[in-house]
């Protein structure tokens, strides 16, 4: 049930004639884009200009969505595409037009450098970064190229083909005494490399060692500050420490067995991160799925929506100082997690979405449960408008605080429920439905300040309209069959492997080495629980991924950071901490 | 010639009442750590501590065994002598003013004039106890602690003194034993509300109770001064701050609430009673409001708590002149 999203009219795009304009030969325009926009081929020498282009468009791409590299020397399907060892590719995107854009440049493993466009996106700083860390592509002008995810005393580039990807291909690890204080020597924080002083007049600062292990950093996220007394003059988020790897393991599982990697990587946002690859898949492979399997995956998708907005709510207060409110949300999250156990027979990471359908049916009564849970939530959410939401403490602690507009959001990549606090109406349910949302009736609630205090309420509001999708999927299920009638669902349906030999041996191959897909390329994007979730995957027609992208909405939100604390207070850190709502697996992989 | 001279009989049982009051004390704070635990409960939909024995009733017994048990570590970039002494004083400071309550009309250690000017200098001396901590410690969240700690007990003891004038200049002593008895008729929490508000946010800000619990700040500061500390020298702060609103609870049952006085029950009871009801209002805080910024915590004591009590000390003086018989 997958919706085109408009971008895909490549004919007449703003972005193309812009670029064709400009540079004429030196742009080459991929005649049948496989990933639902126009895909630029640029010469990295007119990259800048072309990046500032699209950006001054009188219809903005005003976003660097994302930016990263796939190493193509053991790409064997690159018919038609310009000869590269590595291409580095952005993705721009236009909430005015409500187009996408990507931009290739295509690299020569002999001279792996790109200019950096730190200048022109702010939030390519880390991006950029990443890039260098996984496959050793420098970026000319960078003000602080060094490693982002890996340790900085990681020998290699791992997303490199050549890099291996198992712990068992690497020698034993060991870490000796000398090796320890190395590596801890390694993570101090040296101020002079960033451009930061250490005094200033009469002012001696202190650098403050926020985390990886602090109450509230919400996971293993380190934040070094920069303080006069208790001012933020300065600060440096320092990601990396919960990194898995997830992108190189999908090049390793097969296309079904990666289902369960991308439950963990919003680990609060259980079968909502399913989503976007499923849908990938099923472009690759074609498959269009029965209604009622798009439904299904609406309904389970916006319960752990509300589950994970629960979550949010909780911690938000307490790093606020009240303790007792996460209690009676995970009260609530409780009682969301009794129904997904029910219908997936687990709890946070069900892995519950097939290529092609859903694991199971649902099971009998699953909608009494349900109802039961959406009779529930209203009073509940009163209550914590009521005695959290209307306090004077978390309005004088939240209101104005970390405050930015839709401009800087979009500038620096901001998505989801923190994006639309600062007024701008941009949710991909509504702009770009996928799965069948156009069928749903619901509102894109939107704030006006921007500021920590919108950032709570709004999730607030997004339960209550979540809670309107699920009444109308109990309402409304379509009967039908679970699973799409496909060569390529996986598993492929039971009822048919017993009676036909050919079905038989399909799913004897597709357990045992598991689906082989056409090759291409496929990108989906999802309004995922934290912000816009992107899968881009590349198939070389195999059983697995030859890359995966996995576009995470946090990663961008933290990069933001030290644009809003300077000048604030440690307790503002924590407010704003507490109001983006981030998991470090979203931010790391 | 006996031993037993009615004086030497009066120095024992004042030593028995003393110890009794000491134990008592320490004890209560101890309870109290448990108590707090399971009222959280009550009122956060959870159960709390119940494990250990009947309903939780010894979960206080394996919290001692583990705390006593724990390595005493200090740490080696830590100021030995000053680390070692700051939780001595964050105990003793606070243990030493349940000196100058009188709980019944016989029971008190001792009764002196200054009572109340004793409680303010120990609470005074009190702060010491954050400070030394947290700046002996080697720890930038806990010299962070500190800090907060020193600037915000320095906002709000200029105001918790002068909450308390009003009752001095009504009941025309500093003697807590008069105090209570000058409120026979009339208990001080109505003539004098402005000086039971003030300083029931002073007693909180003074013990570091949520929400002026901004030394600690467990969200921002990962538990503030005492960040360094483990086993009993962590303890001592603990108890201590338990101590303390044992302490505050006691001083506004006998400075507004009319001490031990009260119909039919006996009068330690009736002290017990107020008592616990206030302790009880300390947890509820706690567990109903979230915390304000620290420079916030800081405008309210000078911008609102501090012209309110002046306010009540005028009215109370202007008050007190023109009913006086001249």
């Amino acid at each position: 049930m997958r919706v085109a999203p408009p971008s895909s009219r490549s004919e007449a795009d703003p972005a193309v004639e812009t670029l064709r304009h400009r540079f004429g030969d030196r742009a080459w325009v991929e005649p049948a884009s496989q990933v639902g926009m126009p895909v630029l081929w640029l010469d990295r020498g007119c990259l800048l200009e072309a990046l500032a282009a699209l950006r001054d468009l009188p219809a903005s791409f005003a976003m660097l969505f994302d930016l990263s590299a796939v190493d193509e020397r053991l790409r064997d399907h690159r018919e038609g595409l310009p000869a590269a060892d590595f291409t580095v590719f952005y993705q721009l995107l236009s909430v005015a037009s409500n187009r996408d854009v990507m931009l290739k440049v295509a690299l020569d493993g002999a001279d792996l450098e790109v200019p950096s466009c730190v200048g022109v996106f702010p939030n390519a700083a880390w991006y950029e970064r990443e890039v260098w860390d996984m496959f050793g592509i420098r970026f000319a002008g960078h003000p602080h190229l060094t490693r982002l995810l890996m340790p900085p005393t990681w020998q290699g580039h791992p997303l490199r083909k050549d890099h291996a990807a198992r712990a068992t291909e690497f020698d034993p690890y060991t870490l000796t005494v000398a090796g320890q204080q190395r590596e801890q020597q390694a993570l101090r924080f040296d101020p002079e490399a960033w451009g930061m002083r250490r005094q200033r007049e009469d002012t001696e600062f202190m650098f403050l060692n926020l985390g990886p292990n602090h109450p509230s950093a919400h996971g293993a996220f380190r934040i070094i500050l920069q303080l006069d007394g208790e001012e933020i003059v300065d600060c440096v988020p320092d990601i990396g420490y919960h990194h898995r790897g997830a992108e190189k393991m999908g090049e390793r599982q097969t296309w079904h067995s990666f289902i369960p990697y991308t439950d963990r990587i919003d680990y609060t946002g259980g079968v909502m991160n399913n989503l976007p690859y499923v849908l990938a898949v099923e472009t690759l492979a074609g498959i269009e799925v029965p209604a009622r399997v798009a439904t299904i995956r609406v309904m389970m998708a916006e319960l752990f929506r509300i589950s994970s907005h629960l979550l949010f709510l909780g911690t938000y207060l307490q790093d606020l100082g009240a303790m007792s409110p996460v209690f009676y949300t995970f009260t609530d999250r409780q009682k969301a997690y009794e129904v997904i156990e029910a219908i997936t027979g687990f709890r946070m990471h069900p892995a519950w979405y097939r290529i092609g359908g859903v694991a199971q049916d649902l099971p009998r009564g699953w909608d009494t449960l349900m109802q039961g849970f959406v009779d529930w939530m209203p009073k509940r959410l009163r209550e914590y408008d009521r005695s959290m939401m209307d306090n004077a403490i978390v309005r004088e602690r939240t209101r104005d605080v970390a405050a930015f507009d839709g401009a800087e959001a979009l500038a620096w990549g901001v998505t989801g429920p923190n994006l639309r606090a600062t007024g701008l109406d941009f949710d991909l349910r509504k702009r770009r439905p996928y799965s069948g949302y156009e069928q749903f009736d619901f509102e894109v609630p939107l704030g006006s300040r921007g500021d920590a205090f919108d950032r709570g309420r709004i999730r607030i509001e997004e339960m209550r309209q979540s809670l309107r999708i699920l009444q109308q999927c109990i309402d409304h299920m379509p009967a039908g069959d679970y699973k799409a009638d496909h060569p390529l669902t996986t598993p492929p349906p039971r009822e048919r492997m017993l009676a036909h030999i050919e079905t038989l041996i399909t799913h004897f191959l597709q357990v045992s080495w598991g689906p082989v897909l056409p090759p291409g390329e496929s990108l989906a994007m999802v309004e995922a629980t934290k912000g816009i979730n992107g899968y881009y995957l590349t198939s070389d027609g195999g059983t697995t991924s030859y890359r995966t992208r996995i576009r995470t909405p946090s990663f961008p939100h933290l990069q933001q950071i030290p644009a809003l604390m300077r000048g604030g207070f440690v307790p503002d850190l924590i407010a704003h901490l507490g109001s983006i709502d981030f998991v470090m697996a979203d931010v790391d992989r | 010639m006996t031993l037993l001279t009615p004086e030497v009989v009066a120095v024992l049982v004042a030593m028995l009442q003393a110890l009794v009051i000491l134990l008592g004390a320490v004890l209560l704070g101890a309870v109290l750590t448990v108590v707090e635990r399971r009222l959280l409960g009550l009122w956060q939909d959870r159960y709390g501590p119940n494990r250990v024995g009947p309903g939780g009733s010894l979960q206080l017994v394996a919290d001692m065994i583990k705390i006593f048990f724990k390595e005493d570590w200090i740490p080696p970039f830590a100021d030995r002598g000053l680390f070692v002494m700051a939780p001595a004083i964050a105990m003793a400071s606070l243990l030493l003013s349940f000196m100058i309550i009188p709980f019944t009309p016989d029971w008190g250690v001792a009764d002196w004039h200054i009572g109340l000017l004793f409680f303010l200098a120990m609470a005074g001396i009190n702060v010491y106890a954050v400070l030394l901590g947290g700046w002996s410690s080697g720890n930038k969240y806990a010299l962070i602690g500190a800090m907060r700690a020193s600037a915000q007990t320095l906002s709000y003891e200029v105001f918790m003194g002068l909450a308390l004038m009003g009752v001095v200049a009504m009941a025309g002593s500093f003697n807590l034993r008069e105090i209570v008895a000058a409120q026979q008729g009339l208990w001080f929490i109505l003539p004098q509300f402005l000086g039971f508000a003030t300083f029931l946010i002073a007693g909180i800000a003074v013990t570091h109770r949520h929400p002026f619990d901004q030394p600690e700040a467990e969200q921002e500061l990962a538990d503030g001064y005492h960040i360094e500390y483990a086993s009993m020298k962590f303890g001592m702060f603990f108890i201590g701050e338990y101590i303390g609103i044992v302490l505050v609870s006691a001083l506004i049952v006998t400075l507004f609430l009319g001490g031990w006085l009260g119909p039919w029950l006996p009068p330690w009871l009736w002290f017990a009673i107020k008592t616990l009801v206030l302790v009880t209002l300390f947890i509820l805080l706690r567990a109903a409001l979230p915390r304000p910024r620290y420079d916030g915590v800081m405008r309210f004591g000078w911008k609102v708590c501090l012209p309110l009590t002046l306010i009540n000390l005028l009215v109370t003086g202007a008050v007190i002149l023109l009913v006086a018989p001249s």
